[in-house]
């Protein structure tokens, strides 16, 4: 049985209309990629699926019982707060030192426990994210632009622990990325988002389909790619082309 | 030993740090000191309309404290900036409170002593009053611990761990009025958020976890509390003001030892 399944789904935000008629099934074991242009919904679609943002039409349904480890896009520790690695990871889950432990190693930073979150850097604080988020071992991990702030090496390595993770624990993965040259190979499934589900399928079946064309360019590349889209394209999209031509 | 004034003064104290101490700590940790303000200047608003229906000034304040915390969280995020809301809502129920009471003709009111607290007046009832709202101040945040956390560190997470991260700001939002409520006798409107905000703020030098944050916080509210009244009965000094002055010298102590040892980024 399916893990997560997407039907119809429409999440709108006062008039604007986010995500329209997304369709989506997540099976058991697989690393999914979503990529898509800025605005194109893909942090709403991880919202609705951890039910912290409403449908206005569709529905998500989860496998009954199925534990879902999350890694939040940034995770702001105000300096007023003192926390260490280890009351971190057992927040929410009544978990051993141990199994702490464990989680840090399949995550790649086995020495933090006793360190201080406001200690870290970027590349350990986001590992440490991803411990926590191993550490009841959940049946799908949900990553939302988990290597924002990275380097290109540091997010590199980082996709090469989530593998490590599938290949260990035969968890499922669904993720956000802009990196695209990166999640391409890394993934079995990739979903191209843009309001709705423009195209989707192995990594090589939409690199070389006419819709993630139009939104993305021929080239591999990421920032090029999205600015030639939005001087080439005739594929109707209503995301604003001002905030994307500005990162240029 | 409760027919001593001083005791009586002591353990209102006492009981309104305890309070404030875990409370407060949130209040730093998710930024809301000018919440806590507002909610405080309101509670003058209840003192009126309690002494103009002849309700329990704890009654009044509660209701008004409860109202302008509401009002505050559902107006978030509306077009206004929080801190600007905060300043309309806040000055405005202050302003509206002090002319409320102007009207109060054939009533003597001591403004002074709602403004600015009047600990040694507090009787027996009052300190029932104030440990009973202390103590479902502190079960509350203590039933609530891990998810208050997490869900001030990050909004998804909180819900990818199966519960409303707004449902527990809510019920920050309702301590903060109970304890506004119960600690208008003793530091008075103008100085409830110094309680919540200075012994949260000095114990952050000296921990090393949210927990025990919250209870260095609580020592140094209590400390003092007994160390202000001392000092108020010894130099004949206005109480509550005394105890805010203490938390701050030692709020500044701890704070220039920690500059001083610091090494941490």
């Amino acid at each position: 049985m399916a893990l997560i399944t997407v039907e119809k789904l429409s999440v709108r935000y006062g008039a604007h209309t986010v995500l329209h008629h997304v369709d989506m099934v997540i099976e058991p074991g697989e690393i999914v990629t979503i990529v898509g242009p800025n605005g194109s919904g893909k942090t709403s679609l991880l919202r609705a699926i951890i039910g912290a943002t409403r449908p206005c039409a569709g529905q998500v349904s989860l496998k009954p019982g199925l534990k879902i480890g999350y890694v939040p896009q940034k995770l702001h520790v105000d300096p007023t707060l003192p926390i260490s690695v280890e009351r971190f990871m057992r927040l929410t889950d009544p978990v051993s030192r141990r199994q702490c432990v464990e989680a840090l190693e399949s995550a790649g930073v086995p020495d933090l426990l006793q360190r201080q979150m406001s200690q870290l850097s970027g590349g350990q604080f986001q590992r440490v994210l991803l411990a926590r988020a191993l550490i009841n071992r959940p049946d799908i991990l949900l990553l939302d632009e988990a290597t924002q702030g990275l380097d290109q090496r540091g997010s590199a390595s980082f996709y090469q622990q989530i593998e490590a993770v599938r290949r260990e624990t035969g968890c499922a993965i669904l993720m956000i990325s802009h990196e695209l040259h990166v999640v391409m190979s890394a993934s079995d499934r990739v979903i191209c988002l843009n309001g709705h589900v423009c195209c989707e399928g192995s990594p090589a079946v939409v690199a070389s389909a006419p819709e993630y064309r139009a939104l993305f360019g021929t080239g591999t590349g990421g920032a090029l790619a999205l600015y030639r889209h939005e001087h080439d394209h005739n594929h109707d999209h209503d995301h604003d082309a001002s905030t994307q031509e500005a990162a240029e | 030993m409760l027919d001593d004034f001083m005791m009586r003064a002591t353990l209102a104290g006492i009981g309104v740090a305890f309070a404030a101490a875990p409370l407060g700590c949130f209040v730093v940790w998710r930024r809301m000191a000018y919440f806590g303000d507002a909610t405080a200047h309101a509670a003058i608003l209840g003192v009126a309309l309690s002494l103009t229906f002849q309700m329990s000034i704890f009654t009044g304040a509660l209701a008004v404290a409860l109202v302008m915390a509401l009002t505050v969280s559902l107006l978030a995020g509306r077009g206004y900036a929080m801190d600007t809301l905060l300043g309309v809502l806040a000055h405005s129920a202050l302003a509206f409170g002090l002319v409320a009471v102007s009207f109060l003709s054939g009533v003597r009111i001591d403004l002074m002593a709602y403004l600015f607290g009047d600990i040694l007046a507090v009787s027996r009832s009052d300190l029932v009053v104030i440990w009973g709202g202390a103590a479902l101040v502190v079960a509350l945040i203590v039933w609530r611990w891990s998810q208050l956390l997490t869900a001030t560190l990050n909004e998804e997470l909180a819900y990818a761990s199966g519960f409303d991260p707004r449902r527990e700001q809510l019920i920050l939002t309702l301590s903060l009025a109970v304890t506004v409520a119960v600690a208008v006798k003793v530091v008075g409107v103008l100085l409830i958020a110094a309680m919540l905000i200075i012994p949260a703020a000095a114990a952050r030098n000296l921990a090393r976890s949210p927990e025990t944050m919250a209870l260095i916080a609580a020592g140094i509210g209590a400390l003092s509390a007994i160390t202000g009244l001392r000092a108020a009965y010894v130099f004949d000094t206005p109480a509550g003001p005394s105890i805010v002055c203490v938390a701050a010298i030692v709020f500044a102590c701890l704070g220039l030892i920690g500059w001083g040892t610091q090494d941490r980024a």
